[in-house]
């Protein structure tokens, strides 16, 4: 599938406030850092998270521990995919049991990725909470899942896809929203 | 580059890309033997049945952990117990069990090609866990992705091979993956035990073990099968044990950080020396950890998704 990029809803410096913001919202919802853990959802949760981490130590001087999660095990869309999806490596570098875990993403769409999220941290423990970051909220829900930490809301039709570009993979900073290309 | 609803037969016939899909995986799923609860949802509702017409511990056991962690129903069927002994056929057994709704067998048999056969016969896929002196294709991936644990390369690594290569599946899967992935193998084995055509498959073959684990980073030991024996392939366990036994002086041969591997069940102190087998070069017991990761990275390539 082609697409073609509409518009940029934000570049390097949109990026950097939105997690600069979330990563305020975090200290000042969870009072502080005590137990607080961020597990990014791979792919592109994962370096959101670390970038969040990075803020945390140096707005708050506090290592806060992140981790790295990987749902492919826990899709309800396995049979539906053409491709089968390769499955990384979980890797979460402390215990789960009684923390506060922050689960990143880039995008919420249908709440189905961050469905298969929450099975996947409750079977390696019980945290105290999970809560949800995500840099955009484009809509379109199909289950009662809500983010906690909105980095831009963005309203989007169902043919319409949000492209998050990290440095970390795509050498380049930018969301961008794009439509299938028409024949 | 997939094996989804594919079987898995030979090593001779997989690609080096799919032998590296299945180790990637492996690697992933190798955290889930960690965790206090180990097991995920993935294959849930999948039925996988293992077939064994040979004795096996580790083999059938890590297939159906395999299973379970990964929350398919594993059922075993045992030819001791069954009605092979009322004379019924491999392939009449085989579709009996399909049109009770199994997703997949898994089969060992003393037959060489029987895996081919059953895969021929039956709509499911088909593993194949060891076939007479054909194959033994999951032994041999997770003796790779145990080699890549220690080595993190297989390529440019020198392999030496001791001991049954006549009459032993997991040297000829070791052989075909270890050449496939670049290493340099080399065998060696009493000449009655070394089939004469060895060397068209890659390899370099010697009588004398010296000669095949001279600047080796992996020894591999093979199980002497015993009863061999009886066909006067070799005079005595004590002879054997004097000229091709792994001890401290023949390791010697190898690179100082090589690893020693053995399929298992061991002959002590035939094949192999205790205190070699309990050494710090030994990764006899990872390689069985192993066994579990490539064998739930297996089910999930071939069933994950699969309808």
């Amino acid at each position: 599938m082609q697409f073609i990029d509409k518009a940029e809803i934000m570049d390097v410096d949109g990026i950097r406030r939105a997690l600069v913001r979330i990563a305020h919202e975090i200290v000042e919802k969870n009072k502080g850092l005590d137990d607080v853990v961020l597990v990014g959802i791979r792919r592109r949760g994962v370096p959101l998270a670390r970038r969040i981490g990075d803020i945390l130590k140096d707005s708050e001087n506090f290592d806060v521990p992140v981790g790295e999660l990987d749902i492919t095990l826990y899709r309800d869309d396995l049979s539906l995919k053409f491709e089968q999806p390769h499955v990384g490596r979980t890797m979460l570098p402390f215990d789960v049991e009684g923390k506060v875990v922050v689960l990143v993403d880039d995008v919420l769409f249908t709440g189905r990725t961050v469905r298969a999220a929450l099975d996947a941290i409750i079977d390696l423990g019980r945290p105290a909470c999970i809560q949800l970051a995500v840099l955009v909220d484009r809509g379109h829900r199909e289950i009662p899942i809500r983010a906690d930490y909105v980095g831009k809301n963005v309203p989007t039709s169902r043919r319409e896809v949000i492209h998050v570009r990290l440095e970390e993979y795509d050498g380049i900073e930018q969301v961008v929203i794009s439509e299938e290309a028409q024949e | 580059m997939s094996l989804r609803g594919n079987d898995l037969l030979s090593l001779r016939e997989m690609s080096p890309e799919d032998m590296e899909l299945v180790l990637s995986t492996a690697r992933s799923l190798k955290e889930i033997l960690s965790r206090p609860i180990k097991k995920v949802p993935t294959l849930r509702g999948k039925v996988v049945c293992t077939l064994f017409y040979e004795p096996s511990t580790r083999t059938k056991t890590s297939f159906e952990l395999a299973a379970r962690y990964m929350s398919a129903d594993a059922v075993s069927f045992s030819s001791a117990s069954s009605s092979v002994k009322k004379g019924e056929s491999l392939a009449d057994t085989a579709r009996n069990l399909t049109m009770m709704g199994i997703d997949l067998a898994i089969m060992r048999h003393s037959v060489s090609g029987s895996c081919h056969f059953l895969a021929k016969v039956l709509d499911i896929p088909v593993v194949n866990a060891g076939d007479g002196m054909n194959e033994h294709p999951t032994q041999a991936l997770l003796d790779i992705f145990t080699i890549l644990d220690y080595k993190s390369r297989i390529r440019g690594l020198k392999v030496a091979i001791i001991g049954d290569i006549l009459h032993s599946r997991v040297a000829r899967s070791n052989i075909f993956g270890l050449t496939k992935m670049g290493a340099e193998v080399c065998v060696a084995g009493p000449s009655t035990l070394l089939p004469p055509d060895i060397e068209r498959l890659g390899v370099k073959a010697y009588t004398r073990p010296e000669e095949a684990i001279e600047g080796a980073d992996v020894v591999y030991v093979l199980r002497l099968q015993l009863e061999r024996q009886a066909k006067s392939l070799f005079p005595s366990k004590r002879e054997y044990r004097d000229f091709f036994g792994i001890d401290r002086h023949r390791l010697s041969y190898a690179k100082d950080d090589a690893i020693v591997m053995h399929p298992g069940p061991m002959n002590r102190g035939v094949e192999i020396t205790t205190d070699i087998a309990d050494s710090p070069r030994s990764v006899i017991l990872d390689q069985v950890t192993s066994g579990v990761a490539v064998r739930m990275a297996i089910l999930y390539l071939i069933l994950g998704g699969w309808d």
